[in-house]
């Protein structure tokens, strides 16, 4: 079993990729994946706009002034929010998928990193994030009906889109929680039970008290409250940006719980 | 210059399972080795760990002096796994261009897919490829590193014997420009024909470790079984031409190539008595090496 000098291979040559195997051809293809699942790009990105389309032109949302625009602006950002963290829920949640086709295995025979890996999939989910933003708001701009100053449409624009990344941790904690054959469905489901209960539909006022007391408590009452913090300028209540960090610190500890023990299984 | 592998009292338990029992394996740069033995004899659980995918409960590994995971970011290493690891939703090419934009060097992608012959599938989506035809691409993605040692984990299973010789022919060009091979199998022939080396795997421990003649040549003798009271393993290995030797009480086995010999040794030099000499083929070699006999066949003594 002595090595011939002839087929000792040289390993000098041999590197280790920067960012942990990062890349961006891997993120190109990410996107293209999540693209390519027709429900997912439907219930992300065209029912936002269909609900906008449908909820937010109301004649009386034009005219009636709120904060510093108006009602069809403020459900637009609403339904924008509610795009953006579908979109990013579903990215994360991809991770579900991967692991069930051995993907997430074979992966760990490459030089990619398992932070770079989460990385990557915050990214696509982002990507995704921001097509369904940017839909509703193109939606508003043709439909002339919600008006704010242009400032805010970029303001807020960014904030849901920066705000979704919460929603992204929370899918990646469901992917790695949950089998593959449901978890696009269930994400549904709990999307609309939780933008209901976060005021994303309806205003929360026109709850009951003890439903109101409740509500205050969903992961979606928080970041719902600051992204429309500036068309409202009504200042930022503390009590909101506590319920976003609390399910930050409960969504990606938990995302983080369930990788670990899937990879120590493996 | 380091092992390629060196795996040293390797144990893997799952649970009550102990799956890898034991296992020391050294492997040189440029070898083709196969792990042969039954399902269940731990060839993918010591590939697993070889490969940093599970911790073993004790033992070292070290792949090329490091750890495999070292080595895997480095991309000395690569396999081709039994199943699965592809994603429905890409084509074959984007496959192999996501795997291989994730290392420091890779090769192209158009010379990957020619090498594992699937050039004319490029475009078609994993999920309408065949079982052969993902294999292939398991191949290709293996490939993208260009590794030092190429670690393949049955790799033929589910192909039909078509399949499996030009995958065959396609791994022993590649082997040809002195990479190291390590494949498990199941099947004697596939060890027999593109191994240099055979490490038999049985409930976890390597029984017998050798090139493909020395597995064939202990294949290819007989064993003499006598009745001798007293007799200790020390005296038998000492008869001329013995190669591995048992004893079960009054009952004495030795294996041999020369059983002319032995059975005259033992009926002129010592009062064994009832002998007995017999024949086993290859397959019965193999099935008593790594059979689930709990009192192993008589050829589980002494080095091969």
């Amino acid at each position: 079993m002595s090595t011939a000098p002839s087929i000792a291979p040289d390993l000098s040559g041999r590197r280790v990729p920067p960012l942990g195997g990062f890349n961006l051809t891997a993120l190109k293809l990410e996107v293209r994946r999540l693209t390519r699942n027709r429900r997912t790009v439907i219930i992300s990105i065209v029912s936002p706009v269909v609900f906008f389309l449908l909820f937010g032109l109301n004649k009386a949302y034009d005219s009636e002034a709120y904060g510093h625009g108006n009602v069809a602006a403020f459900v637009m950002i609403s339904l924008a929010l509610y795009g953006a963290v579908l979109a990013t829920t579903f990215g994360g949640a991809m991770v579900s998928i991967e692991r069930a086709q051995g993907w997430s295995r074979q992966l760990r025979l490459t030089p990619l990193s398992p932070v770079a890996y989460i990385v990557l999939k915050i990214l696509t989910a982002l990507v995704l994030g921001l097509c369904s933003v940017t839909a509703v708001y193109v939606a508003g701009i043709l439909t002339h009906k919600p008006s704010m100053p242009v400032g805010l449409w970029i303001a807020t624009g960014f904030s849901v889109w920066i705000g979704s990344l919460l929603f992204a941790a929370f899918g990646l904690f469901l992917g790695y929680l949950l089998p593959a054959e449901n978890v696009l469905q269930l994400i549904g489901l709990i999307l609309a039970l939780l933008s209901f209960a976060g005021g994303l539909f309806i205003p929360i006022s026109q709850f009951a008290h003890g439903v109101q007391d409740i509500a205050k408590w969903t992961p979606l009452y928080g970041l719902n409250q600051l992204v429309h913090t500036p068309l409202l300028g009504n200042g930022v209540d503390w009590t909101w940006v506590v319920n976003v960090l609390a399910w930050l610190i409960i969504f990606a500890g938990g995302a983080i719980w369930r990788m670990r023990r899937d990879t120590g299984r493996v | 210059m380091p092992l390629a592998v060196k795996l040293t009292g390797v144990h893997k338990n799952f649970g009550h399972v102990h799956a890898v029992n034991g296992v020391d394996l050294q492997i040189a740069s440029g070898e083709i080795v196969a792990i042969l033995g039954p399902n269940g004899a731990g060839k993918t659980s010591t590939i697993d760990i070889m490969l940093g995918l599970s911790r073993p409960n004790s033992g070292t590994v070290s792949v090329y002096g490091m750890q495999p995971r070292q080595a895997i970011a480095r991309g000395l290493v690569s396999a081709v796994m039994q199943t699965g690891g592809l994603l429905k939703d890409l084509t074959v090419s984007e496959t192999v261009e996501y795997m291989g934009s994730l290392f420091a060097h890779s090769q192209p992608v158009r010379e990957v897919l020619s090498r594992a012959g699937i050039t004319e599938i490029a475009d078609r989506k994993v999920a309408k490829c065949s079982g052969g035809e993902q294999q292939r691409l398991r191949f290709a993605l293996a490939l993208l590193c260009d590794p030092e040692l190429l670690v393949l984990d049955e790799p033929t299973s589910g192909m039909d014997v078509e399949g499996r010789r030009s995958f065959w022919s396609a791994i022993r060009t590649d082997a040809e420009k002195g990479r190291t091979v390590l494949f498990a199998t199941h099947y004697l022939e596939e060890a027999d024909a593109y191994a240099d080396r055979i490490v038999l795997l049985r409930h976890g421990t390597v029984v017998a470790d050798g090139t493909a003649a020395e597995i064939k040549s202990k294949a290819a003798g007989r064993t003499v079984r006598a009745t001798l009271a007293g007799a200790s393993e020390a005296m038998l290995q000492a008869i001329p031409g013995a190669d591995s030797v048992e004893v079960r009480g009054e009952t004495v086995l030795v294996h041999s190539n020369d059983s002319d010999a032995v059975a005259r040794y033992l009926l002129t030099q010592t009062a064994a008595k009832d002998l007995e000499v017999t024949a086993r083929g290859i397959e019965e070699a193999f099935l008593a090496l790594t059979g689930d006999d709990p009192a192993p066949g008589a050829a589980t003594t002494g080095a091969i």
